[in-house]
């Protein structure tokens, strides 16, 4: 077992004819990932290699029977690109673009409300699981399959927990980054729900970073919900006091976002919190060790 | 992005928000018959920077009559100010607002901002304005209250009646009114913050002055730096001499840079990896000299101004580079530190750790190119030998 993605994902590329669409493509399906088709309006007919490009996402689907689409397209049309993706039927959009407009995403995330589709990102790494399906921009050598879940806020120090993670011989069930934009997809949350669910999954590694409430909104919900072990590193415990304008932020979410009162509220729901990124690892061997049995049946 | 204080205020007149009459002095054109035409004295004379506090700080002076907002200008035109807001950085005073000051009964906080958590824009009202709002927040926060909107809603006058019940109410028979007038003029900052992609907007505070009329005092508005290219009018408010030289050169390049106090330049891709970065050199008993995020698609170009920023900083005295190559890949980087090390030369230490998306190629390019690196594999290394090639 693993989350979201797997062997029967079967995979649009939407901007399959920019520079990143097609160097991600083919290194998709170089990991084994099934590519199925490719979106870029104006150049279907033509093809990526052995995979065929449509001009829409409401035609790929239904030559392809896809259930997953990632978007490449710059961040203008971004918008577009993830609503026309909701209406094309497939169940599952990853959003890779960085910077799109916040209120933007805030018509997206309503509107994806009234559909039955989950969208990851926008401005993220993707989603992989390992041996199986790579539906983002990670390296693929890094992950090797096994029992942990990870789930991150950050791109590249995600590669770099996964690697510290198959340096040590673990492997991974599945590998989540949200994204790191203030208006998301899909949450922590979601992601620990789905990894509590899992029986491949027997640890969860949850990356955060400074700012915004997700960690705090995480960590009630590992309290209440999540039997699994959790290990956490919140990134900018030393990060200067960011300049800032208003107070409104601040405000709104009760607290002022800092690493050490995510550290505190994480360690309180029982995680294991690191205080340095080089023991993640380390760490999660260590907790793996010592749960042999309960943990792996 | 940031703009002045006297900047919203014309923005908040366009959206038909009233705001005191007031002029705009530079040093060239600061005048005092133009003082006159501004008002009746007494005349507020407030420093233009981009942060808050101002007023704690020396920043706004209240003086009774032109000759003395004339003086109160001069002295504070062309002086620095530094408030708790700033980060220890003093900003320079190139503008000066004076306004005709009136008096104030009581001071309301109005702000609009996104909820992360609800995914929603919210306004967020408090009877207890002024320069203690966030000491409210924490202390009582039933004093503030919150109401949601919809981006494309069309939100009505009256919609945030109700949000503002028992406002006023020391007002007697004028609260309803009031209360009335207020739901209006949140309607009109939702009308500016969904039009013109804004992030924040705060009206802090919003006076309830003797004469009985609202109006803002001071007036705050962040924009979306990625909507900006929706919105030319407001990139061209940009006024880059608030913001970090190194920071306005790496914004140049489209990079994500954050000038700090120490001595490790650091170079590297990914805003949690360079946190992460961050962190362990502290931990490693070092400090950086900054934030620097590649990002993620850089180009050879991009990697080679980035690598020249942290060359210039006469701060640095060893350079770290660690790249975990995803989107970015590790050629690139290469050939970027190889052509800018060609423009300026390598003076100081450095230790460079690649991995991921075409390390064996990056790898070779470093080796080929003859600069003086110390490579390392893993985080923990390259973080312990940057720390030590300063001691």
């Amino acid at each position: 077992m693993s989350i979201l993605v797997d062997r029967n994902t079967k995979l649009i590329v939407q901007g399959i004819t920019g520079s990143h669409g097609s160097f991600h493509a083919r290194q998709m399906v170089a990991y084994g990932t099934n590519v199925v088709g490719g979106v870029t309006p104006g150049k279907g007919g033509q093809n990526l290699e052995e995979i065929p490009i449509f001009n829409t996402m409401a035609e790929a689907v239904r030559a392809t029977k896809a259930n997953t689409s990632i978007i490449y397209v710059p961040a203008k049309f971004a918008k577009d690109a993830i609503l026309e993706a909701a209406e094309s039927g497939i169940s599952l959009i990853v959003c890779i673009t960085e910077g799109i407009p916040a209120l933007d995403m805030v018509r997206v995330v309503s509107e994806l409300k009234k559909r039955k589709v989950r969208l990851i990102g926008p401005n993220c790494p993707g989603i992989i699981t390992p041996g199986q399906a790579k539906v983002g921009i990670m390296p693929g050598y890094i992950h090797k399959p096994g029992p942990v879940g990870i789930v991150s806020r950050s791109g590249t120090l995600t590669y770099e927990a996964v690697w510290q993670m198959t340096t040590r011989d673990i492997g991974q069930s599945t590998v989540i980054g949200i994204g790191g934009d203030p208006v998301l997809g899909t949450s922590f949350i979601d992601c620990l729900k789905l990894f509590q669910e899992d029986s491949q999954t027997e640890l969860v590694v949850m990356i955060g970073e400074i700012g915004g409430s997700a960690e705090e909104e995480a960590a009630r919900f590992i309290e209440r919900e999540v039997r699994k072990p959790v290990v956490s590193f919140v990134a900018g415990t030393t990060a200067p006091k960011g300049k800032r304008m208003g107070h409104a932020g601040a405000i709104i979410s009760g607290g002022s976002g800092t690493a050490q009162e995510k550290v505190v509220a994480l360690t309180k729901a029982g995680v294991t919190v690191v205080e340095s990124p080089a023991l993640i690892g380390e760490t999660v061997s260590k907790i793996l060790k010592r749960h042999p049995a309960s943990q792996r049946s | 992005m940031n703009i002045h204080e006297y900047q919203a205020k014309e923005i908040f007149r366009k959206f038909g928000i009233p705001v005191s009459d007031g002029a705009v002095f530079e040093k060239s054109t600061l005048q005092l018959d133009r003082i006159q035409t501004v008002g009746k004295a007494p005349y507020v004379v407030k420093a233009q920077i981009h942060a808050g506090g101002r007023g704690k700080a020396g920043g706004i002076k209240i003086v009774d009559s032109a000759e003395s907002a004339f003086q109160a200008a001069q002295k504070l035109l062309g002086t620095k100010l530094a408030t708790y807001q700033t980060a220890g950085v003093e900003k320079p005073i190139d503008f000066v607002l004076i306004e005709s000051s009136r008096t104030i009964k009581k001071e309301v906080y109005v702000a609009i901002t996104l909820d992360r958590s609800r995914v929603l824009p919210c306004v967020i009202c408090s009877e207890s304005g002024g320069v203690d709002i966030e000491e409210v927040a924490l202390k009582t926060p039933e004093k503030i209250v919150k109401g949601h909107f919809e981006v494309d809603e069309k939100v009505g006058e009256t919609k945030f009646i109700s949000l503002l019940a028992g406002f006023f109410s020391e007002e007697g028979s004028k609260a309803s009114k009031l209360r009335e007038v207020l739901s209006g003029m949140i309607a009109k900052l939702t009308r500016l913050f969904v039009e013109l992609d804004a992030s924040l907007v705060e009206v802090n505070p919003l006076g309830l002055m003797t004469d009985g009329s609202l109006l803002p005092i001071d007036a705050k508005i962040n924009f979306d730096d990625n909507a900006l290219y929706r919105h030319l009018e407001i990139a061209g408010l940009r006024d880059s001499r608030q913001e970090d030289e190194r920071e306005n050169e790496a914004k140049k390049f489209d990079l994500s840079y954050v000038g700090l106090e120490g001595n490790i330049g650091c170079m590297v891709n990914g805003a949690g990896l360079a946190m992460a970065t961050m962190d362990i050199i502290k931990l490693r008993g070092g400090e950086p000299a900054n934030f620097l995020d590649v990002g993620g698609g850089a180009s050879k170009e991009k990697v080679a101004a980035a690598f020249k920023i942290i060359l210039k900083d006469p701060r640095v005295k060893s350079i770290l580079v660690n790249i975990f190559g995803g989107i970015m890949r590790c050629d690139v980087l290469a050939e970027g530190i190889v052509e800018a090390q060609k423009e300026i030369a390598l003076h100081v230490p450095l230790v460079v750790r690649l991995e991921g998306t075409n390390v064996k190629e990056g790898r070779e390019i470093l080796r080929h190119s003859k600069i003086n690196i110390q490579t390392a594999e893993t985080f923990e290394e390259v973080a312990e030998k940057a720390v030590m090639a300063i001691c």
